[in-house]
């Protein structure tokens, strides 16, 4: 099974992650983690007329984590930020490609959504804060 | 070495969980310093208490209800004399570790730590070693000193002396071997040092207590602490041995039923040793089973168990010093660790490399073992570990070596 985990596509996007590194202008930046493994996400966002116009991640953790919030941020660029709350824990895992995941690491493959969840209503709160109360809401967050 | 193989092969038959398969391979079992394996006669013991003399313990006159005491203050004189404590009123029963620690920076903690005082702490602490003392310390006005470590783990102990001199210092507290790299300190140096000041000291003996001789007469600690979990008992027992006087002196922690003389309406009078420390219920059945799991030490031998542990992790650190791309962590004498082995394998994350490990059933800790101060001063994130105990075996180990093999290659390391 580890033979499926770990796939050349994880790898790869592990060790050449996608849109990875800081922002310097970025209009929210969020940041979260797992304290059952230590895993750490940042995500910087550039918000331009409701999309995001540029994404970045940064962080450490598995090979899972890590490679799942590249493919994130690749999936996510260019489109409204709103859509964020749409997608689900099946959507990562599909496009993860692990769909068999134990309980202990869909937490790691899940992890960048959620930050990047967390920050779509930050982005909100102080703009239409009942925009965000509802985005949050709608977002499965906890 | 073979006189050990069989033997081991002995003691493996009374662990029935070494029977189970996971993945359709056997159960290597390599997290020991989280938690031990239970022995057969452990477990039925517990089933035994509840099957033919469950009763509450300490007042009853009734037969089972004495049975029942009889049995649970029978591992108290089985742990005085197991850490050869001066009298059996110097076992206090806990929940864990924690809880013991918990309970001397409560009780004797806000009775001695003031405004501007220090604790001393190291690097090498497990966070129940450091958060009771930041709790205290935040409440008091008081603060925490580290003693540092070098690359190797091994505790600075020149600055021992300034530290201890110099800061008004009112406790040491030191874990005895490290959770998350296996170092042992050298304790009884340190406690004459710190007595040589006055300084009383603690020792968290989490990992110290199932793997090696602990004397506490000889070491003279003022406090230890362990788990009976990390020792073949079952989980939700711990001790705290203190000094008597220093019992004697402290407040109650939990106050309740048992730990009392007399209750009037608006006063009270506390309990002797150690019943003072000890309010409501206890865990009884666990603290019988942990009697049981005390037999099944002495009846290997501690210093047998130690020897085992030493050839084990020597063989371990030597097969895998040989693997490319590893980085071990902690002393590379097997002498001055005990079985805990960190490392990381080239760029692979723990977690990951304890998932691929677990196709092979192997089970091994990842991440940052509740000792992140320690983490930030390796500057790693996180690390395998893999830790032994009585019931491993060099077999084991080749498994383990393999799946590293295996490990590697799927990371086309």
């Amino acid at each position: 099974m580890s033979d499926d985990i770990y796939r050349e596509i994880i790898l790869d996007h592990y060790r050449n992650p996608r849109n990875k590194g800081k922002m310097t202008d970025a209009d929210v930046v969020i940041h979260d983690s797992n304290p059952l493994c230590g895993d750490q996400i940042d995500i910087y966002l550039k918000v331009k007329d409701g999309d995001i116009d540029d994404i970045k991640f940064d962080g450490r953790g598995c090979a899972i984590s890590q490679a799942s919030a590249s493919m994130l941020t690749e999936m996510i660029l260019k489109k409204p930020l709103t859509l964020a709350k749409d997608i689900s824990k099946e959507d990562i895992l599909e496009n993860i490609g692990l769909t068999n995941l134990g309980p202990a690491r869909i937490k790691c493959a899940l992890l960048s959504l959620k930050v990047l969840k967390m920050g779509m209503v930050k982005y909100y709160e102080d703009k239409e804060p009942v925009t965000a109360e509802k985005l949050e809401k709608d977002s499965n967050l906890y | 070495m073979q006189a050990t193989q069989i033997e081991v092969n002995q003691i493996r038959k009374d662990f029935p969980i070494l029977l189970r398969r996971i993945n359709g391979k056997p159960l290597v079992y390599f997290d020991n310093a989280a938690t031990t394996q239970k022995p057969s006669s452990v477990i039925t013991s517990i089933s035994e208490y509840y099957t033919t003399y469950n009763a509450n313990i300490h007042r009853a006159v009734y037969q089972i209800a004495e049975e029942a005491t009889n049995a649970f203050e029978t591992t108290r004189d089985k742990v005085s004399s197991f850490i050869n404590a001066h009298s059996r009123e110097e076992i206090i029963f806990t929940r864990n570790t924690t809880e013991s620690i918990n309970l001397v920076a409560y009780s004797w903690g806000r009775k001695n730590v003031g405004r501007g005082d220090t604790i001393i702490l190291s690097e090498l602490e497990h966070h129940s070693n450091i958060v009771p003392w930041q709790i205290l310390c935040q409440e008091r006005g008081a603060q925490i000193k580290y003693l540092t470590i070098d690359q190797d783990g091994n505790l600075d102990l020149s600055e021992l002396e300034s530290c201890t001199s110099n800061n008004n210092v009112k406790l040491i507290s030191l874990s005895h071997m490290s959770n998350a790299i296996g170092n042992i300190i050298p304790i009884k140096y340190i406690v004459k040092i710190a007595h040589s000041f006055g300084i009383p000291i603690f020792v968290d003996g989490a990992q110290s207590v199932p793997h090696l001789k602990t004397d506490v007469t000889d070491i003279d600690c003022d406090f230890l602490a362990f788990s009976g979990h990390k020792m073949l008992g079952p989980t939700g027992v711990g001790v705290l041995y203190a000094k008597k006087k220093i019992l004697e002196e402290m407040n109650p922690f939990i106050g309740g039923g048992d730990m009392i003389k007399e209750v009037h309406k608006y006063e009270t009078s506390y309990n002797d040793l150690p019943h003072k420390f000890e309010g409501g219920t206890p865990n009884i059945a666990d603290v019988i089973g942990f009697g049981k799991a005390l037999d099944y030490l002495n009846k290997i031998g501690i210093e047998n168990i130690r020897r085992h542990e030493i050839e084990l992790t020597k063989y371990a650190l030597e097969e895998m010093s040989n693997l490319k791309n590893i980085q071990l962590y902690g002393s590379p004498d097997p002498y001055q660790r005990g079985g805990i082995i960190s490392f990381n394998l080239g760029d692979i994350h723990p977690h990951d490399l304890a998932t691929i490990l677990n196709e092979e059933a192997i089970a091994i800790r990842s991440g940052h073992h509740c000792a992140q101060v320690l983490m930030e001063k390796l500057e790693v994130p996180a690390t395998s570990r893999a830790s032994f105990y009585i019931y491993n075996t060099i077999e084991e180990i080749n498994i383990f070596i393999n799946a590293l093999h295996k490990a590697m290659r799927l990371f086309r390391l």
